[in-house]
C-alpha cells in the first residue's frame, strides 16, 4: 500500500515542471518554501528532517528545485516533501504540502 | 527588491516590507518558425515593448551616451537571438553577465534596474527583479557561514538579476583564509549552471575591477558585456540638477543657475565627488538654506518664492568660502 | 412623563422601543429581523414590538419598571427598512445592551432574542436574519475547540479540501458491517467517515459495538495509508451523562473526532465543546432539524444566525450547504454562511444576506461541511464555489460506485487532487473543470467509472431562501 500523505499523493508522481508550477503558486501567494525528508512515514510523525532553513523572499521556483534535487541526491532512500508556510494573520500555518520524492 | 536584509528578514508589522508580487505569466514561449517564414523585426520589437524601457532610460538619465548606445545594441542582439532561436538556429543561450565600471553616482544601479526589466521583456529573465548586494551579504564571518549565505542570496536572485556592488571586495588577496574566495566559487558555479535563470552584474571602480579580474580569470571569462560609465561633464551635471529640481517642483532663478554652474565646476575638482549623488546632496543643502531664508524673511511670500532658489542658497557653501 | 407611566396599554413605539435617533454602541448586540406585520400595524410599531418583546416589555404599563434603569435595558429599534419587491415585509434593526446577556451562554442569547417574540399576534411572520455580536461579547465564549488551522495541523493535511462520507444505508447495518464500510472508504482515500444523525444507539446496533468496530477500521486504514484518518462517532444521547460516557469512551479508544446533533440543544453543545477542547478531540456538529426553522424566508431563524451561535459555542465542523447538491442552498446565501463560519471578519453584504459587519476577534474558524447529493463529477463546481477550507462529503457518491466503496473513495480523491493541482497551476476550473476531470480519469479507472455513472446527475430547483437583492448585469 503506498504512503499517501501530502496533497497530491493520489495523482501520478509530479514531474519537476509540475513541482515548479506548484511552487510558483506558493511564491505568488507570498508563502515560504521548505524541503523536508524522513524515513519514517507513520501518520503521527509530524516533524520530518528539515533540509536547510525555509526559503523566504524567493521570487522563482528554480532555487527551490535546486534544493529539492540536492536533497534527492543526498537522501534517495527517503520520502521528501515540500511545504509552503503562510504567515498571514488568521492562518500562520502550513498552506500546502506535497511529496516530491519517494524512496527508490 | 534589495538584498540588504539579514537572516530571515521577517517582515515586521508596518515595516512595509513588500510581498513578492505575482511574477505574472511567463513571457510566452515563442512558437518555432518555418524555414521560409518572413519576420518583421519592428513588430517583434514593438511586441516586446522594448522601446518603453529604452525611452524611460533616456528620460531618467542625462548623458551616458555610450552606455545607452551599448544597451540598444544589446537589446538588438537579444531580439535577433530570440528570432534565431525560433528558426532553430541558436545553439546555446547567450551569456548575459555584465560588468559596470565607473565612479560613484554615474547611474550604474539605475541602469542595472532597467537592464533587468529589458531582459524580462525580451524573455531572458522570468521575473526581472533585482537583488542588490555587497560583500557583506555574501561572505560569512566564520567557517561554514559563507556557503549558505551566498546560496541564500543566489536563490532569491534566481529569475532576475544579482547586482554586486564593489564586487572586488570579495577577493582579499592579502588574506588567504578570507572566506570571500568561497563565495566567488559558488557564484561562478551558479553563473555557469543557471544561465537561463540568473544574470549577474558586477559594479565598481574600473581600476579595482581590473585587478579583481586579473586575479580571478574564471570570473572575467564569464562576463560577456563590459560597460563603462564615464563621469558626467559640467553641462550634464547642470542638466541633472535641473531635472532633479523640476521633479521636486523647484526652479533656479537665472542668477542662481549661473552660481550653481560655478559651484559644480569647483566641486567637481574636489575630492570624493560622486557625480549625480553629489549634485543631489548639494541641492538638498540648498533647499535647507532656502527654507531658512524664507523663515527669516520679514515680507509676505508668494507661491513662486516657495519654488525659487536664489544665489544665496548656494553661495553659503564651503565650496565657495573655502 | 405621567402619561408614560399611567396604568393602561400604550403603543410599544411610545414606550421608547422605537428610537430612530439611537446610535448603536460598539458594545451593543444588533439584530436584523424580517418583520411581516399584521394588516393595520405600522412598521415602526411592529419593529418596536419586536424590540420590546425580546427585551423588557410586557403588554401593559407596569409600575415596577420604574424601579429599574429602564432605558438601559430596553431593546431599541433604531431603523426600519422596507424589503425591495415585497410590500408586506420590513427589516427591523434592533440594538440590545450588553447587560441583557449572560456571558458565554448561547442558551441565554437565544432565549433572550428569540425566546418570546415569535408567536406575537401583531406579526404575521418574523424571521431573525442576522446578528452582530460585539467583540466584548464574543470574547466570553470559548469558540471552536480547535478550529480550521488546528484541525489541519492535527490531521497533517494541507492545501486541499477534506473528504468524507456518511455510512449508508442510514439505518440497519450491524456493527461489523458498518465497520466494513468505514474501512473500505478510508483505505480508498477519504479522510473521514461519518455516523448519520439518527445513528445513536439503536436495537440493531448499540453505540459501544459501533465505536469498537469503527475504530478497528480507522486504525487499519490509517496503518495502511500512513494518513491520519477518523470516523465521526455520534455521541448524541438522551442525557448529558450518557453523552459524556460515550465521548469519553470514544477518546479512550483513540478516536480523533466525535459528533453531535443540533437536536441535543445549545447547552449540551457548549458542554461538549468544552469537553472537546479539554480532551483534544475534534467536534463535528450535524445541523439536524434546522430546516424546520431556517428554510422559509418569511418566518424562523436564518441559518446564518445558527452558524454564528455555533461558532461561538465551539464546534469544529458544521454542515453548511453544498449549492449544487440535493439540499436547499442558493449560491450567494451559502457563500454568506461560509464567510460567517470561516473568516476573521465579515463586512455587510446585501447580496449574500450579511446584514452587519462582524469582527470575530481571533475566534478560530469553523470548518464547513458540504454534504448531500454531490459526486465527483461536480468537483470543479465544489472547489470553485466553496473554496479550500471545507469538508466534502460524498455518501452515495462513494458507496454507490460500481467497483465498490474503496474505488468510490479513490475516484473522489483523485478528482479532488487533480482539480486542486489544476487550480494551483493557474487553470480556470470553472470552465475547464470537466476537461480536467476527464484527463484525470484517463489515469484512474475508478474516476472514469464514477464519471460515467453519475456524470449527468444534477439537482436544480428554485431555492426557497434567496437574498432580497439580486446582482443585475451592468
Amino acid at each position: 500500500m503506498t504512503m499517501t500523505q501530502g496533497t497530491f499523493s493520489y495523482l501520478p508522481d509530479l514531474t519537476d515542471e509540475e513541482i515548479a508550477l506548484q511552487i510558483r503558486y506558493a511564491l505568488g501567494n507570498g508563502w515560504a518554501i521548505s524541503v523536508e525528508s524522513t524515513s519514517d512515514p507513520r501518520p503521527r510523525n509530524n516533524y520530518w528532517d528539515m533540509w536547510g532553513l525555509p526559503m523566504f523572499d524567493m521570487r522563482d521556483p528554480a532555487g527551490a528545485l535546486e534544493e529539492i534535487n540536492a536533497c534527492r541526491a543526498a537522501y534517495p532512500d527517503r520520502y521528501i516533501r515540500v511545504s509552503a508556510y503562510d504567515a498571514r494573520y488568521g492562518r500562520q500555518t502550513t498552506a500546502l504540502s506535497f511529496l516530491v520524492h519517494r524512496p527508490l | 527588491m534589495n538584498g540588504a536584509r539579514q537572516g530571515f528578514a521577517l517582515p515586521r508589522p508596518g515595516s512595509g516590507a513588500p510581498r513578492p508580487e505575482d511574477p505574472g505569466p511567463d513571457p510566452a514561449a515563442p512558437e518555432p518558425l518555418a524555414a521560409d517564414a518572413a519576420v518583421d523585426l519592428c513588430a517583434e520589437r514593438a511586441a516586446a515593448a522594448v522601446d518603453t524601457v529604452l525611452d524611460s532610460l533616456d528620460g531618467e538619465l542625462v548623458g551616458l551616451v555610450p552606455v545607452k548606445t551599448r544597451i540598444r545594441e544589446i537589446a538588438a542582439l537579444l531580439l535577433v537571438d530570440r528570432v534565431r532561436a525560433r528558426f532553430g538556429l541558436a545553439a546555446e543561450p547567450p551569456s548575459l553577465h555584465m560588468c559596470f565600471t565607473g565612479n560613484p553616482g554615474t547611474g550604474k544601479t539605475t541602469v542595472a534596474l532597467r537592464m533587468a526589466e529589458l531582459l524580462h521583456r525580451l524573455g531572458y529573465l522570468r521575473t526581472g527583479h533585482v537583488v542588490s548586494v555587497t560583500r557583506d551579504e555574501l561572505v560569512g564571518q566564520y567557517v561554514g557561514h559563507t556557503a549558505p549565505k551566498t546560496k541564500d542570496v543566489l536563490k532569491r536572485a534566481l529569475g532576475g538579476v544579482l547586482f554586486i556592488d564593489e564586487a572586488y571586495y570579495l577577493y582579499r588577496a592579502e588574506n588567504e583564509r578570507d572566506y570571500g574566495a568561497e563565495s566567488i566559487e559558488i557564484l561562478l558555479q551558479y553563473m555557469e549552471n543557471h544561465r537561463d535563470d540568473l544574470v549577474v552584474i558586477l559594479a565598481g571602480y574600473a581600476d579595482r575591477m581590473e585587478t579583481f579580474f586579473a586575479a580571478n580569470p574564471g570570473m572575467s571569462s564569464r562576463i560577456a558585456h563590459h560597460l563603462d560609465f564615464p563621469d558626467y561633464t559640467l553641462d550634464e551635471l547642470a542638466a541633472i540638477g535641473e531635472l532633479m529640481l523640476a521633479r521636486q517642483r523647484y526652479r533656479l532663478s537665472p542668477d542662481a543657475a549661473a552660481v550653481f554652474r560655478d559651484y559644480l565646476a569647483r566641486r567637481m575638482t574636489q575630492p570624493r565627488f560622486a557625480n549625480a549623488r553629489s549634485v543631489r546632496n548639494a541641492l538638498e543643502r540648498a533647499r535647507l538654506r532656502h527654507a531658512n531664508r524664507l523663515v527669516a524673511a520679514a515680507a509676505p511670500l508668494g507661491k513662486d518664492d516657495f519654488m525659487r532658489l536664489e544665489p544665496a542658497d548656494f553661495l553659503a557653501s564651503r565650496v565657495f568660502t573655502g | 412623563m405621567v402619561q408614560r407611566w399611567s396604568a393602561g396599554v400604550l403603543q410599544y413605539a411610545e414606550m421608547g422601543y422605537w428610537q430612530p435617533d439611537y446610535e448603536p454602541k460598539p458594545t451593543d448586540v444588533l439584530a436584523a429581523f424580517r418583520v411581516t406585520p399584521q394588516p393595520g400595524v405600522p412598521p415602526e410599531e411592529a419593529g418596536a414590538a419586536v424590540a420590546g418583546e425580546s427585551s423588557t416589555a410586557t403588554w401593559t404599563v407596569v409600575w415596577t419598571d420604574r424601579l429599574t434603569a429602564y432605558d438601559h435595558y430596553q431593546g431599541k429599534c433604531y431603523r426600519i427598512e422596507p424589503v425591495p419587491g415585497n410590500p408586506d415585509q420590513y427589516i427591523a434593526y434592533i440594538a440590545y445592551d450588553l447587560d441583557l446577556f449572560e456571558e458565554g451562554s448561547i442558551a441565554n442569547m437565544s432565549s433572550s432574542i428569540i425566546g418570546n417574540v415569535f408567536g406575537f399576534k401583531a406579526l404575521k411572520a418574523l424571521r431573525l436574519e442576522d446578528l452582530r455580536i460585539p467583540p466584548h461579547y464574543a470574547k466570553t465564549f470559548q469558540g471552536p475547540a480547535h478550529g480550521i488551522v488546528m484541525e489541519r495541523e492535527y490531521l497533517n493535511k494541507f492545501g486541499r479540501p477534506l473528504l468524507g462520507a456518511t455510512v449508508k444505508p442510514k439505518l440497519g447495518l450491524s456493527a461489523r458491517n458498518y465497520g466494513r464500510v468505514v474501512y473500505e472508504a478510508l483505505r480508498g482515500g477519504l479522510d473521514f467517515t461519518k455516523d448519520d444523525e439518527n445513528i445513536n444507539s439503536q436495537p440493531f446496533m448499540r453505540w459501544r459495538d459501533r465505536f469498537l468496530h469503527c475504530m478497528e477500521a480507522v486504525n487499519k486504514a490509517q496503518d495502511e495509508t500512513h494518513e491520519v484518518k477518523g470516523h465521526y462517532l455520534n455521541v448524541t444521547a438522551a442525557t448529558m451523562e450518557d453523552m459524556y460516557e460515550r465521548a469519553d469512551f470514544a477518546r479512550e479508544i483513540g478516536s480523533i473526532i466525535v459528533m453531535i446533533d443540533l437536536t441535543v440543544g445549545y447547552t449540551a453543545i457548549q458542554s461538549m465543546a468544552k469537553w472537546a477542547r479539554r480532551n483534544g478531540v475534534l467536534l463535528h456538529l450535524h445541523r439536524a432539524g434546522h430546516s424546520t426553522y431556517t428554510r422559509q424566508k418569511s418566518h424562523g431563524v436564518s441559518f446564518r444566525v445558527i452558524a454564528k451561535w455555533m461558532r461561538l459555542a465551539g464546534v469544529d465542523h458544521i454542515h453548511a450547504g453544498t449549492v449544487v447538491g440535493k439540499l436547499e442552498g442558493d449560491p450567494l446565501t451559502v457563500s454568506g454562511y461560509y464567510e460567517t463560519l470561516r473568516c476573521a471578519t465579515a463586512d455587510p453584504d446585501p447580496r449574500r444576506g450579511l446584514y452587519f459587519e462582524q469582527d470575530w476577534v481571533s475566534t478560530p474558524g469553523v470548518m464547513p461541511v458540504a454534504s448531500g447529493g454531490i459526486h465527483a463529477g461536480q468537483m470543479h463546481q465544489l472547489l470553485d464555489h466553496l473554496g479550500e477550507d471545507v469538508i466534502l462529503q460524498f455518501g452515495g457518491g462513494t458507496i454507490g460506485h460500481p467497483l465498490g466503496i474503496a474505488a468510490g473513495a479513490t475516484a473522489n480523491r483523485v478528482a479532488l487532487e487533480a482539480m486542486v493541482k489544476a487550480r494551483n497551476e493557474g487553470r480556470d476550473i470553472a470552465t475547464e473543470g470537466p476537461d480536467i476531470l476527464r484527463a484525470a480519469a484517463k489515469r484512474s479507472r475508478e474516476l472514469d467509472m464514477a464519471l460515467s455513472t453519475w456524470g449527468d446527475v444534477s439537482f436544480t430547483y428554485d431555492s426557497t431562501d434567496t437574498p432580497d437583492l439580486v446582482v443585475t448585469p451592468s
